[in-house]
């Protein structure tokens, strides 16, 4: 018989994660921590770098500031092409942002996610389109609106 | 110190859950069903103002869909839990410690901390409304049951807008507030326990915090006492702060329909086995018993009924699902009889240790490190690219006996494939 008294902590990727942080898995920044040079040193010559080891950088660290916060939608139609946002590009869309004017947003609008750009003047809000072929949107009390959030970054395949 | 506890929770979560992604939805009634399709689980403020109650089993309320436009979905547990942990990830950072009490609900001590605590509650229903698009409404007390019952207070009581401490009350408002509140609305009373305290004349909340304590003990139990004492502002119960390792997994699941063939209950034993082992491995145990169990439907009398379990112990606690399934179908089948219409099955693992301290047999090999690597392997590749990726086949493939859930929403924040989409 024999049982390990003290025995190694096992590191599994999930146990690393704090509760209710991950956003989905292939964004999860804990997901491949494994750090520059920490690969087989040979005997004998060591590795100059092993005394440089930092992570490598992470897309979500960069694309995902509030992960509570931050949700992924897929764009439908090219009325933002104007922005630089086309068919199936992929929106990094933060909550946690104010919604100022020019900045392009999601928003509800009559029971749909719709994303346009938004301006307000004058106690205003209008939807704008970035292609000729869509008009403007004046939002009045007729239309079911609401600010969904904030498009902080577009994912575009070229 | 004085003990200040906030509960917070989301409200109709599941409905709110479906809304955030569906604008579509607001302002219709809305409820969301359970496991196959069966009961009531979420019901959204319309679908309430039609009347329909908790828990009713769907073909009850049906009409409604032509008759009002009632809107019902499936249960979609990937998003509730995605949003649910969002939501938990928000609260925590407004106290030192929290309790995660259900999917939708938390405690937060307060303690000590300066300010007014409802401008904390407030502060929380902004930002969790605005982050998720979620309402919350928070109750605020100096123990867990009366937090408990101030949220009940901040979701029926309109002028508090949903958030209600019991110390912007005096005393004597406490106890004409608590005068008007239903004894079942305690925490912990219940639809059970109400009817006996009303036959002791005990029909209030304030009735029942001027009960004699010892009394409550001997006539039921040091729960109730303990009650009893916690709604005159005396904090007995401490927040679990540390979530525990389960001491038992438990998966089980009711099937589509009846279900008759070995065949079919060795694939959904096979498919429960897989969900608990990755459960088992995510908090780095093993175990060393697999319970197997299963049921005929107990409503249909007509039906001949067999309800068995079994228990089979493992030589050497694993982890490694092969294994597990291996045992579970050993138990299976000794307990399985033909001829009887099965509802229900599900697996359960217990003597839970930690992976890492498993006693090793003498005659049996010790859990190989090719096999630890396997399940690592699989469990990496299923939590990126989605539950089930790598499965084994024994669970079977087109899997005929699950259960419905005929009106799933995508899997808006878990799935690449299922994001919710603006035009």
């Amino acid at each position: 018989m024999d049982s390990t008294s003290t025995p190694p902590r096992r590191s599994s990727p999930s146990r690393r994660i704090p509760i209710g942080v991950p956003l989905s898995p292939a964004l999860n920044p804990n997901r491949q921590a494994l750090p520059l040079g920490a690969g087989r040193v040979a005997a004998g010559f060591p590795s100059p770098a092993t005394d440089h080891v930092e992570q490598r950088l992470d897309l979500s660290e960069y694309l995902v500031l509030h992960p509570e916060a931050t949700f992924f939608l897929r764009v439908k139609g090219d009325s933002m092409t104007g922005a630089g946002i086309h068919h199936g590009d992929l929106l990094i869309v933060d909550r946690s942002l104010s919604p100022a004017s020019g900045r392009v947003v999601v928003a509800t609008l009559n029971g749909e996610l719709t994303v346009k750009r938004l301006h307000r003047s004058r106690g205003k809000l209008t939807l704008k389109a970035e292609n000729p072929a869509y008009p403007d949107i004046a939002v009045n009390d007729e239309h079911e609106f609401q600010i969904w959030g904030v498009v902080a970054h577009v994912v575009h395949t070229p | 110190m004085k003990t200040t506890i906030a509960l917070v929770d989301g409200n109709n979560f599941y409905v709110s859950c479906e809304r955030v992604f569906n604008p579509a939805l607001e302002r219709r009634p809305v409820v969301v069903l359970s496991n196959n399709d069966g009961c009531v689980v979420s019901r959204s403020n319309e679908a309430k103002a039609l009347g329909i109650r908790m828990g009713v089993p769907f073909f009850e309320i049906r009409d409604f869909v032509k008759s009002h436009g009632l809107i019902w979905l499936s249960s979609n547990y990937a998003l509730y839990g995605d949003m649910s942990a969002r939501m938990m990830a928000l609260l925590g950072e407004f106290a030192p410690h929290q309790e995660i009490y259900s999917i939708d609900e938390c405690f937060l001590d307060f303690t000590g901390m300066p300010g007014k605590v409802s401008d904390h509650g407030r502060a929380i229903r902004c930002r969790v409304r605005q982050y998720l698009g979620i309402t919350t409404c928070t109750g605020i007390g100096k123990s867990k049951t009366l937090a408990k019952l101030a949220n009940h207070v901040a979701k029926t009581h309109r002028q508090y807008q949903g958030v209600f401490d019991w110390e912007e009350l005096s005393l004597s408002e406490q106890d004409a507030l608590m005068d008007m509140l239903d004894v079942g609305e305690i925490w912990g009373i219940g639809r059970r326990l109400a009817p006996q305290l009303q036959a002791m004349r005990i029909r209030s909340v304030l009735d029942m915090k001027r009960a004699n304590t010892t009394l409550m003990r001997k006539r039921f139990n040091v729960l109730l006492q303990r009650t009893v004492a916690e709604l005159n502002g005396e904090s007995c119960m401490r927040l679990d702060d540390v979530a525990e390792r389960k001491s038992q997994i438990l998966a089980s699941r009711s099937f589509g329909r009846p279900v008759t063939a070995l065949q079919e209950l060795r694939e959904a034993a096979s498919s429960h086995i897989i969900r608990a082992a990755e459960r088992l491995r995510a908090q780095q145990s093993s175990c060393s018993q697999v319970t197997v169990f299963m049921h005929t439907n107990r409503f249909r009398s007509d039906d001949a009924q067999y309800n068995p379990a079994i228990l089979v112990p493992l030589t050497v606690a694993t982890d490694d699902t092969r294994r597990l399934i291996a045992a579970a179908m050993s138990g299976l089948e000794s307990i399985y009889r033909s001829g009887f219409r099965y509802k229900k099955i599900g697996v359960m693992l217990t003597g839970l240790q930690a992976a890492h301290a498993i006693q090793k047999d003498l005659f049996c090999a010790a859990e190989q490190p090719r096999a630890t690597r396997l399940m690592t392997t699989m469990d990496r590749i299923n939590r990126i690219y989605g539950m089930n990726t790598a499965t084994f086949a024994c669970a079977g493939i087109s899997q005929p006996w699950r259960m419905q859930t005929a009106q799933k929403s995508p899997r808006y924040t878990t799935s690449w494939n299922e994001l919710p989409q603006a035009g």
